[in-house]
């Protein structure tokens, strides 16, 4: 009964932590960007401009909630909810520190990816739903994007449960006691990186939306709220992807000296930081050049790591 | 120019021979660019040779444009008409240029179309027809282009109102906003698009005239097939402002701060060939001081207007970063430009003689600061920019065309010297001294979108060159020319002498009076070639004032390289071209 309450505290905690994380990286998001383009970025309301983020919040809410007429009402309403409640549950299975985190299934690895897989609801849905000729084109764009980098995403971390020998997250985080995936897996950690940030379409994949020429992509129709939603769903998306590479690759909360709940910030704020400085520098392949690096590179690419891993796994074995 | 002028150009020769039986009468103008009437009947056949069969052929239709001679008083023995259609032709070859007239009786007349033979005449054709009622016969689809379709009278006509004050109190009732909504939308069958092909339907997107993509105003509908672009047509005239008609009303003087606002990244770069013009028509000798700062001035604002391009064309194609450090750039060329003319963006600085006041103390410190700094950032832009491989693959054989569909297509500036033609206006047709300074002609092979950034970057560079010689080579002197008609003269003679008092309160009171004649200047401008066309009857306000936008046949073209391109390419082609809506739509 004890330990029950216990982890729903600690579901509670994780649930806030992740919700006034999402903001604050807003607002660090715009002042990294403002920093590295030579200007200030909000910098006016509470200290270092650090309100600003919940006087746009409170905007928000206030603001009506329209539903344009000729939208497929019903599919219109639910898509921001996907991919809020996608995000949020995959945060289930991360383990934060020993004895922090939410559940501790055997699937972890495979929950994580059906929730990715079902985020790409909330994007086809809601470009299509909208009835817009360019959230149509967004949709499509992001179906296609989305289902061809979870193929080798998937294959990417297979590389890594191979050397757990387990789809726990948690013994994939004290597998890497000794040394961090980063080193055997570094093929898998660049596939898997790329294939985060296509997922979480993030600029330079940010092709579903890409404002210079969709104008707003998917949620061109989205207003008030409901364009909350996608807009917080894709900053928490950062967070769940940085913390995801942390597990798998860079030993979670492994690390000297600190605490490991500390070691484990330290490294997801570096994975956040590195793609805010991917946004500040990088254009925009267009799409279909997206598409050809995926298939014709990063799954070959995925492949080969598991074959090498798997080859180099069976020798050690066998040498036993 | 001129002393070329004293003999009768060959090209007349050969035209009086070919034409035996046709009139072909010259007219002397003032810009020395051979011109000669020609009967309707014949212009087709005129306009043929000379782009066909000539020896060093006219391969470029410059302008089409056309002028109301109802209310014309001086017209030196040039044939009667009620209009006059001008056909401005332009040969690399030859680096020569001709006008070929045509007069037109009645008073909404028609003449054969030429669209046949250039693209890009469809467009002109268009605006002649939008401007003055008159008919192109044979043409594809003569419409409005710069007006609204709904409109009323054909605006460059003499008897149509220049002022809202002089056409009755405007009200829309309802019925009238649902016709005027009606004509916005978009029939593909009146441009003979299908709406559907054997096995896809074809989606119409409509990007702008609000879209973060397009730059301004500008309304572009795209037929796709999926993400493949099938065909383009542009609709313009959002950003129209009747610049032309303005100049019927403004007297020479007070016309200048129109043109700053036709390309308004140009700043004085855009008063530059009216002055010239209109300097051409006086007879005005700007001194060399002038002639000088005038050149630094333009230089400075070529930069300027390079790096909001380069900026924004990189933000087109998805990278943020770069447009805040260009325009952090351009901020410390405004500076300058502050520090000299007061203004930031349209200065208005130029005058007919000269410029509107003299250096101010300092300038060549901020100079000198500006030319240590700005080669560095460009270095780093470089490899920010040009090098980046995501950038490579987003541009390089995208929207390319060769030197002939270039010249074809009446294309100038950055998209021509990009196909491998090393053809600048400075260096071709000097003006204002500009022989005297050593500086390249950038060109690049391929004329795709990579290649058109890669002249442009390279022009900053050759840019600061120039600058640099200004601020080394600065002449002492005057910044005003001492003819009577220099607007205002100078004030150190209207002290002391009668004579230049009596012009001085002529030019403030009414405006200079410009003699009767017609000439045409141009400068390499940022975007391309703008030149104007400017008649004078002998009064206080021109005549006639066309302008030749580089971006109006620039965009024309957007369509033909466009095609089997898809919808993220387009805005490629966009960014790489550099127009300013307000220098297609004028």
């Amino acid at each position: 009964m004890i330990n029950l309450d216990w982890s729903a505290l600690t579901a509670i905690g994780i649930l806030l932590g992740v919700f006034t994380l999402a903001p604050g990286l807003i607002w660090l998001e715009r002042r990294l960007l403002a920093l590295w383009q030579d200007r200030y970025g909000p910098n006016r309301v509470g200290p270092f401009g650090i309100f600003q983020v919940i006087a746009d919040m409170i905007k928000i809410f206030f603001k009506e909630d329209w539903i344009p007429p000729f939208a497929d009402k019903f599919v219109f309403f639910i898509a921001p909810g996907i991919i809020m409640l996608t995000v949020l549950m995959s945060f289930a299975v991360i383990p934060i520190a020993p004895g922090i985190g939410v559940m501790d299934i055997n699937v972890g690895v495979l929950f994580f990816l059906a929730m990715s897989s079902l985020g790409a609801y909330s994007v086809v849905l809601g470009g299509w739903s909208s009835n817009n000729k360019y959230s149509l084109l967004g949709g499509l764009r992001a179906a296609s994007q989305m289902i061809s980098y979870e193929v080798f995403m998937g294959l990417s971390l297979l590389g890594v449960v191979a050397m757990a020998g387990s789809f726990n997250l948690r013994e994939i985080v004290n597998a890497q006691a000794g040394m961090w995936n980063i080193v055997p897996q570094f093929f898998g950690f660049v596939v898997f990186t790329v294939a985060g940030l296509a997922e979480m379409h993030r600029l330079p994949f940010d092709i579903p939306e890409a404002e210079s020429e969709l104008v707003a992509g998917f949620h061109s129709e989205y207003s008030g709220m409901k364009f909350g939603m996608f807009f917080v769903g894709e900053y928490i998306g950062i967070v769940l992807i940085s913390a995801v590479i942390t597990t798998f690759f860079l030993g979670g909360w492994h690390g000297p000296f600190l605490p490991p709940l500390v070691w484990f910030f330290i490294k997801l704020f570096a994975f956040i930081c590195f793609f805010i400085l991917l946004r500040a520098s990088l254009p925009r392949p267009r799409f279909d050049q997206l598409m050809s690096w995926g298939w014709k590179l990063m799954l070959p690419l995925a492949i080969l790591n598991l074959v090498v891993t798997g080859a180099v796994l069976l020798a050690v074995r066998q040498g036993h | 120019m001129n002393q070329k002028n004293m003999k009768e150009p060959q090209i007349e020769l050969d035209l009086i021979e070919r034409f035996r039986d046709a009139r072909i009468a010259p007219q002397r103008s003032k810009d020395g660019i051979p011109t000669f009437w020609v009967d309707k009947a014949d212009v087709r056949s005129v306009l043929q040779y000379l782009k066909d069969e000539a020896e060093r052929p006219y391969r470029m239709l410059y302008d089409l444009t056309a002028i109301d001679e109802r209310s014309r008083q001086n017209r030196n023995g040039q044939p009667d008409g009620a209009f006059t259609v001008v056909y401005h032709l332009l040969s690399v070859d030859r680096n020569e240029d001709i006008r070929i007239k045509t007069a037109l009786d009645g008073k909404y007349p028609s003449i054969d179309t030429i669209t046949h033979m250039w693209h890009n005449a469809n467009w002109y054709e268009r605006e002649v027809y939008d401007m003055f009622g008159i008919k192109f016969d044979g043409h594809p689809n003569l419409r409005r282009i710069l007006m609204p379709w709904t409109w009323e009278g054909h605006p460059l006509r003499k008897e149509h109102p220049a002022r809202a004050t002089e056409m009755g109190q405007f009200s829309l009732p309802q019925e009238k906003q649902d016709r005027e909504q009606e004509a916005m939308r978009f029939k593909p069958e009146e441009w003979g698009m299908k709406r559907e092909s054997e096995d896809t339907e074809f989606m119409f997107l409509n990007l702008g005239p609000q879209h973060p993509g397009t730059h301004g105003v500008l309304r572009l509908i795209l037929q796709i097939d999926g993400e493949m672009i099938v065909d383009i047509v542009p609709d313009i005239g959002f950003h129209h402002r009747g610049a032309e008609k303005m100049g019927e009303r403004q007297s020479w003087h007070t016309y200048i701060p129109y043109t700053d606002r036709i390309d308004y990244l140009g700043g004085v770069m855009n008063n530059f060939p009216y002055v010239m013009a209109v300097e051409k028509l006086a007879g005005i000798e700007v001194p060399q001081r002038a002639q000088v700062i005038r050149i630094m001035m333009t230089e400075l604002f070529r930069i300027a207007s390079h790096l909001v391009w380069y900026g924004t064309f990189a933000q087109d194609l998805g990278a943020l970063s770069p447009v805040f450090f260009m325009f952090n750039d351009r901020e410390r060329i405004f500076q300058i430009v502050e520090a000299v003319t007061g203004g930031r963006m349209h200065p208005s600085w130029f005058r007919i003689g000269g410029t509107a006041a003299d250096l101010p103390k300092g300038w060549d410190e901020m100079l000198k600061e500006f030319l240590e700094y700005m080669p560095k950032r460009l270095k780093e832009y470089d490899t920010m920019v040009m090098k980046n491989r995501i950038f490579k693959a987003r541009t390089v054989g995208i929207g390319a065309y060769n030197t002939e569909e270039a010249i074809e297509w009446g294309v100038t500036g950055s998209g021509l010297r990009a196909t491998g033609l090393e053809w600048d206006y400075r260096k071709k047709r000097p003006y204002s001294g500009i022989d005297q300074f050593e500086f390249d002609i950038p060109t690049a092979d391929h004329g795709d979108c990579y290649d058109r950034a890669l002249v442009r970057v390279e022009e900053m560079r050759q840019s600061l060159r120039i600058i640099r010689q200004c601020l080394e080579n600065m002449p002492e002197g005057h910044y005003k020319s001492d003819h009577p008609l220099t607007t205002p003269p100078r004030k150190d003679r209207t002290m002391h002498d009668i004579e230049t008092l009596i012009t001085h309160f002529l030019g403030v009171s009414w405006g200079p009076v410009i003699p009767p004649g017609e000439a045409h200047a141009a400068v390499e401008a940022s975007k391309g070639v703008n030149g104007y066309y400017l008649i004078s009857d002998g009064n206080t306000i021109s005549y006639r004032t066309r302008i030749r936008a580089p971006s109006f046949p620039h965009i024309q073209m957007v369509p033909y390289i466009s095609r089997g391109e898809t919808v993220a390419d387009v805005l490629s082609i966009l960014g790489s071209i550099d127009f300013v809506l307000a220098d297609v739509d004028r």
